[in-house]
């Protein structure tokens, strides 16, 4: 019992990143109707924002003290971040340690702006190629802006920790009656989890209960009824495809302490969130939520070793099995419409 | 001659001197000379990728180009012919004839298989069941099957799998006793043996691992073209159409389709053979997804559904990677000298970041555009060039029969 306790609190903070990538996805797919391969990069500009904004935090005016010396006898050079003399040597540092947190502000802007340009730079133009010129334009933007993160960042991964208070683990047998040590769950995940469910929870009531978000929904069922009523859901659409790029960036800032970011993270997950949109069905955002979850879980059940010993490598194909019973035996996915993609 | 119209004759033609002559064609600057460095290709290494890469994309543009089904998997075939050339070198002999069949006919058995299923969808599921396929050989390869402490090791994991003194080789009889490891061959000629030859300040250098896979692709080349005409390469071309209106009319397309993806994926099976031929190497990182993504590119850029292109694309790709990788910052400094330093210094430090390691980047924004603005790849840009000129010179309207190669 506790052993399927913890495999299925590992497989949320997979499954929140997986969620959260496959929103965005399946986001751009149902109102634009674009397969965006270039989903992934933008989840790990996202992470990269982090980074930027750790490095900028750390940016330090160098003094020397002349009453302490170095190994070479020289004098010590002692580096004082700009922050500390701003905000005072206490709050500043505690300004450096949550720099993961404080990324997020600092995203949101930039993947907004990411997103906007993206779409009107790029893929506006694709809008009436077929789909697979648009897998293929969008994989080459997806190597370039790998390849500019990595000619700025260098291809070693960079550790980005976890502010001070969100470091170590968190007992979870022990409030359940297990023996101690039995659940342990680092709570920096939590907070990933607790995060992704916020962001879910956003888009859906944003997409739910505002104006904007039911004309978004009706240009998503019929976007030329949309139009012909008055409404420039061009424009709108625009606004959802930098709505999606933020919440992959977003997903990115918070995944930094998990998985230390590198330039090719973006293509590790992009597959796999590809996976999750088609098993939720192409364009039902509802889909995409319940498979992240579902295949996070899944593959943590996978590497259990009672598993790994009956199947072999399980874990490693286990959500692309999935994905192929799901596309061959029902092709809209999960909880796809009617309809939808079926071909 | 060999049964094809005069257009291809002369396009075989041209491609078979191409090929044969490619150390002359390659290596335009005496030895020595800092252009050589830079710009010629003529060594045995990078001819054989040109050849090797130009079999692979040939394969996979019977399949995308001619069906219009776009596979993100083929470099898992490329991956599994590479494995079981390695592994004839190992137990069988070290000629190459054993070890490219049985890639074949590996690569073969996979892809029937994964396109038997694959092709029940179309459009972006075909891509993403492609996709998913390639993603569990590459996976498997790595972990369970690439552990060498498991009873199923069969590609050595992150190591890559490779000869050993010690493996059986039962043809071979008995490991050579300098306790050297032996070379592939085609019977008595050694793969990476060359013959160099000196002329004035230049170095020609002829390689029998190239021309033996020089020789494979114009024979690839030759049956890619006879498909590419006959009554089944209309069939799959109608396919890509409209293939629903195929179904209507009461055929059905599958076997077609499923036959167009086993032989490509034999292609790649064999380019993979030969990969391996050349270097008895086999690494999993050759099934990686993003491999499959670059032979898209090399497609795509040469030109797809055309018959030329696949080479053009494959050359393309392979010399200009070949090439910006070496551009490095003295490089620069050293063309751009007649400029005033602050400006030399400020455009080199532009350029830094597209040339060297970041040859990716200028791959990546070459793709886009060409994507973006000549969806025909290489091909169609010569094209138009050609239509272009002949409307200056001759200035009537009829150009019907001024398309080179398809």
């Amino acid at each position: 019992m506790d052993q399927i306790l913890l495999q299925i609190l590992n497989g949320l903070d997979k499954g929140s990143a997986y969620a959260l990538i496959a929103l965005g996805l399946t986001l751009i797919f149902g109102t634009l109707g674009v397969v965006n391969f270039a989903h992934g990069a933008l989840f790990m500009i996202g992470a990269f924002c982090a980074v930027t904004l750790q490095r900028i935090l750390n940016i330090s005016t160098v003094t020397t003290d002349p009453t302490k010396t170095d190994f070479l006898g020289n004098p010590a050079k002692i580096k004082t971040p700009v922050v500390e003399t701003w905000f005072g040597p206490e709050m500043g540092a505690s300004i450096i340690d949550w720099s993961v947190p404080l990324a997020i502000l600092f995203a949101i802007p930039i993947m907004a702006a990411v997103g906007f340009i993206m779409e009107r730079g790029l893929i506006k133009h694709f809008y009436k190629r077929p789909h697979a010129d648009q897998i293929l334009v969008t994989f080459g933007l997806a190597i370039v802006l790998q390849e500019v993160i990595k000619a700025f960042y260098g291809a070693n991964p960079i550790p980005t920790p976890a502010p001070e208070a969100f470091r170590g683990s968190f007992d979870f047998g022990t409030y359940l009656g297990y023996e101690a040590n039995a659940i342990i769950y680092p709570y920096w995940r939590m907070v990933y989890f607790a995060f992704s469910a916020v962001i879910i929870a956003a888009v859906f009531a944003f997409l739910q209960f505002t104006t904007f978000g039911m004309v978004v929904r009706a240009g998503m069922a019929d976007r030329e009824t949309v139009g012909l009523l008055g409404i420039n859901i061009d424009k709108r659409f625009t606004i959802m495809f930098a709505i999606a790029a933020c919440v992959a960036g977003l997903a990115g800032v918070m995944y930094a302490p998990i998985n230390s970011p590198n330039y090719h993270m973006g293509m590790d997950f992009l597959v796999l969130s590809f996976v999750v949109v088609v098993v939720g069905g192409m364009g039902s955002l509802p889909g995409a939520v319940l498979a992240g979850f579902m295949l996070g879980i899944l593959e943590a059940f996978a590497s259990m070793n009672q598993v790994k010993a009956i199947f072999p490598g399980i874990d490693q194909i286990i959500i692309y099995l999935v994905a192929i019973i799901i596309i061959l035996t029902r092709p809209r996915g999960l909880m796809g419409r009617r309809g939808v993609m079926e071909e | 001659m060999l049964k094809l119209n005069k257009r291809d004759t002369m396009l075989f033609v041209i491609v078979t001197a191409m090929v044969f002559l490619a150390p002359f064609l390659l290596n335009p600057f005496p030895q020595g000379s800092s252009m050589a460095q830079m710009f010629n290709a003529g060594y045995p290494d990078l001819m054989q990728r040109f050849v090797i890469f130009g079999i692979l994309v040939i394969g996979f543009n019977i399949l995308f180009g001619l069906t219009g089904y776009l596979s993100f998997g083929h470099a898992a075939f490329l991956g599994i012919g590479s494995y079981s050339a390695v592994w004839m070198f190992k137990l069988l002999s070290m000629n190459i004839i054993p070890a490219l069949i049985l890639s074949m006919i590996v690569a073969g058995i996979f892809s029937l298989v994964i396109g038997y299923v694959s092709l029940r969808r179309s459009g972006i599921y075909f891509s993403i069941l492609t996709l998913a396929f390639a993603q569990m050989s590459y996976n498997l390869a790595y972990s369970v099957l690439g552990n060498p402490s498991s009873n199923y090791n069969l590609t050595n994991g992150e190591t890559g799998l490779q000869l050993a003194l010690n493996d059986p080789r039962v043809l071979d009889g008995a490991a050579a006793a300098n306790g050297a490891l032996p070379v592939t061959k085609l019977f008595g000629l050694a793969m990476r043996d060359s013959y160099n030859l000196n002329v004035g300040g230049w170095l020609f250098t002829f390689n029998v691992g190239y021309y033996v896979a020089g020789i494979l692709m114009l024979i690839s080349f030759y049956i890619s073209i006879r498909i590419f005409r006959s009554p089944f390469g209309m069939m799959l071309r109608a396919v890509k159409s409209n293939q629903q209106r195929m179904n209507y009319t009461g055929l059905n397309t599958k076997p077609y389709t499923l036959a167009a993806f086993v032989i490509s994926g034999m292609y790649a099976g064999l380019a993979g053979g030969l990969l391996s031929s050349m270097d008895p190497l086999a690494g999993a990182e050759r099934m990686h997804w993003t491999a499959s993504g670059e032979i898209v590119i090399m497609a795509i850029l040469g030109g797809v559904g055309t018959l030329i292109g696949p080479i053009v694309g494959a050359g393309f790709n392979e010399y200009f990677k070949n090439i910006l990788s070496k551009i490095n910052d003295g490089v620069l400094h050293q063309w751009l000298s007649f400029l005033p330093d602050g400006l030399e210094n400020f455009i080199v430090g532009i350029l830094h970041y597209f040339v060297g390691k970041g040859w990716h980047l200028t791959l990546g924004l070459l793709f886009m555009m060409v994507i973006i603005f000549l969806p025909g790849g290489l091909v169609e840009g010569g094209q138009r060039l050609a239509k272009m000129f002949k409307r200056k010179k001759t200035d009537d309207g009829s150009d019907s029969n001024n398309t080179p190669a398809e």
